[in-house]
């Protein structure tokens, strides 16, 4: 899978887990305001990157991620891009 | 002492997903059984259900809603938005005054297998998401309709097994006469699945005539075999009578007796001298003769010694007057936790436009069901003012419920 598969693919999941305006959702956007995300959204998020793509996120990782852009390197450096 | 009315009723069963499917469906005599192949493939003896399908919440409710209400949940949500609508209670109401929720629930189990299948496969509880604990909890239906109506009244759950139902309404009657509320929604809900049914599969007390499913469910006639298990959910609104008349509610009716007794005995095996003390007290608390009883939603499942005592129990106390009397579970099979408010609410129809709904598939009295007045065919045109509900669980629990035509 390559870098763009990837974040299409973290896009769809994105916009249909969390019910978002796929308009509201851009690289540099915050992804916690713009998700609306709680404590409990993020646990629901664990589950979607393991069914997504086979890892399993640390809590402590969500610190670092503020933008979707920050997501989306997050995931791409725990997946084989090709 | 406050007197209690009933300002608002919501159903979601398999005989109809409001309360106008299932006017019809009740006058009609419609059967809302079914043969589940899955239930076989499982290991069941019996495959027989009642056959409801799962609400779309999605764009009526919001996703953290929906994410934590499990099946019976959902059932729950729409029928107490049909009964919140009835009743004219909306947002602001809700939100500026205490109304309380006491609703039956006994199980979750397909929110607490679903979970448990995910751990065992994956080995690590971070991988169960944030519902399950939600969906799981035997209160879950008051946990969450509490959170989504923001109620801000008494809250919590009744189980009391198969009579669940009928006891939360009888809980909130209580609160209300006492004047400790002035608002509650009661109700009962039900999930259904094979998950929550294995385990009492496993009595061999369903029945197993699986040829004629809607033949299977059978109360009070000589060749019936076992209950046919079912669910959905069903609301009932209680309010006192002065709240509902100074907000110009509909007044649809009165609660005016709650009777309860434990059996003292066997788990499973109902007698007689339980049931007929449950219904002595809620005539004695409705302050009613039995001749003003006009009809009689019977809790018969359609099991040989449960359908025989109460049977025994009901000519015990009503022999002399004989109301007419009928057992709606020959339709929708024993909805369980929620029986004791749907038949509620399947009286409260019968008693709005006069007809007594039938016990279908009765065709051949035993010795016990010969000495009631059973009514085999709809009885159309019979006015009721008064009605009696009866719901009975494991472990000996009996309600009655008394219900009145309401005035001034």
């Amino acid at each position: 899978m390559n870098k763009d598969a990837i974040i299409s693919k973290v896009n769809a999941f994105l916009i249909d887990e969390f019910e978002v305006d796929e308009s509201k959702v851009t690289p540099h956007a915050n992804l916690m305001e713009t998700l609306e995300l709680d404590s409990l959204d993020l646990v629901d998020l664990v589950v979607i990157i393991e069914k997504n793509f086979g890892f399993k996120v640390k809590g402590e990782d969500f610190v670092g991620i503020k933008t979707f852009q920050d997501f989306y390197d997050y995931i791409i450096s725990h997946v084989t891009v090709a | 002492m406050n007197r209690v009315v009933i300002t608002g009723i919501g159903i979601y069963s398999c005989i109809g997903k409001n309360v106008d499917e299932v006017k019809k469906s009740l006058f009609n005599g419609k059967s809302g059984i079914v043969f589940d192949d899955a239930r076989k493939e499982m290991g069941f003896r019996s495959g027989l259900t009642g056959s409801i399908e799962r609400p779309e919440l999605k764009g009526k409710l919001d996703r953290r809603s929906r994410i934590m209400l499990a099946e019976q949940g959902e059932y729950a949500y729409v029928a107490t938005v049909e009964a919140l609508a009835a009743a004219k209670i909306d947002e602001d109401f809700l939100e500026h005054n205490e109304v309380g929720i006491l609703y039956g629930n006994d199980s979750s189990a397909k929110a607490v297998v679903d979970a448990t299948d995910i751990l065992r496969e994956k080995r690590d509880t971070a991988l169960l998401g944030s519902g399950s604990v939600f969906q799981g909890m035997n209160s879950t239906v008051t946990m969450n309709l509490s959170t989504i109506f923001k109620l801000k009244g008494v809250n919590f759950t009744v189980s009391a097994a198969c009579a669940s139902g009928s006891h939360s309404i009888g809980m909130g009657y209580f609160l209300i006469k006492h004047g400790l509320q002035e608002s509650v929604i009661c109700g009962g809900a039900q999930e259904v699945n094979f998950q929550s049914m294995g385990s009492f599969d496993a009595l061999s007390a369903f029945s197993v005539c699986e040829l004629n499913p809607k033949e299977a469910s059978r109360p009070f006639d000589a060749k019936r075999d076992g209950l046919v298990p079912s669910g959905g959910a069903a609301t009932v609104i209680l309010e006192s009578y002065e709240s509902a008349k100074r907000r110009g509610a509909p007044i649809l009716a009165e609660v005016v007796g709650y009777g309860f007794s434990s059996n003292g005995g066997h788990i499973s095996q109902p007698n007689v001298d339980g049931p007929v003390r449950s219904l002595e007290m809620a005539l004695r608390d409705a302050a009613i003769l039995t001749k003003e009883v006009d009809y009689i939603n019977a809790h018969a499942t359609s099991t040989p010694i449960g359908d025989m005592n109460e049977a025994k129990a009901i000519d015990k106390v009503f022999g002399e007057t004989r109301p007419w009397v009928s057992s709606t579970k020959s339709m929708t099979g024993h909805e369980c936790w929620m029986a004791g408010a749907s038949e509620i609410v399947y009286s409260m129809l019968m008693m709005e436009e006069a007809f007594v709904a039938p016990n279908i598939n009765f065709e051949t009295p035993d010795e016990d069901s010969a000495k009631l007045k059973i009514a085999e065919k709809t009885i159309d045109n019979k006015k009721i003012d008064t009605f009696l509900s009866n719901s009975f669980g494991f472990g000996g629990t009996n309600s009655s419920l008394i219900v009145k035509k309401f005035k001034n």
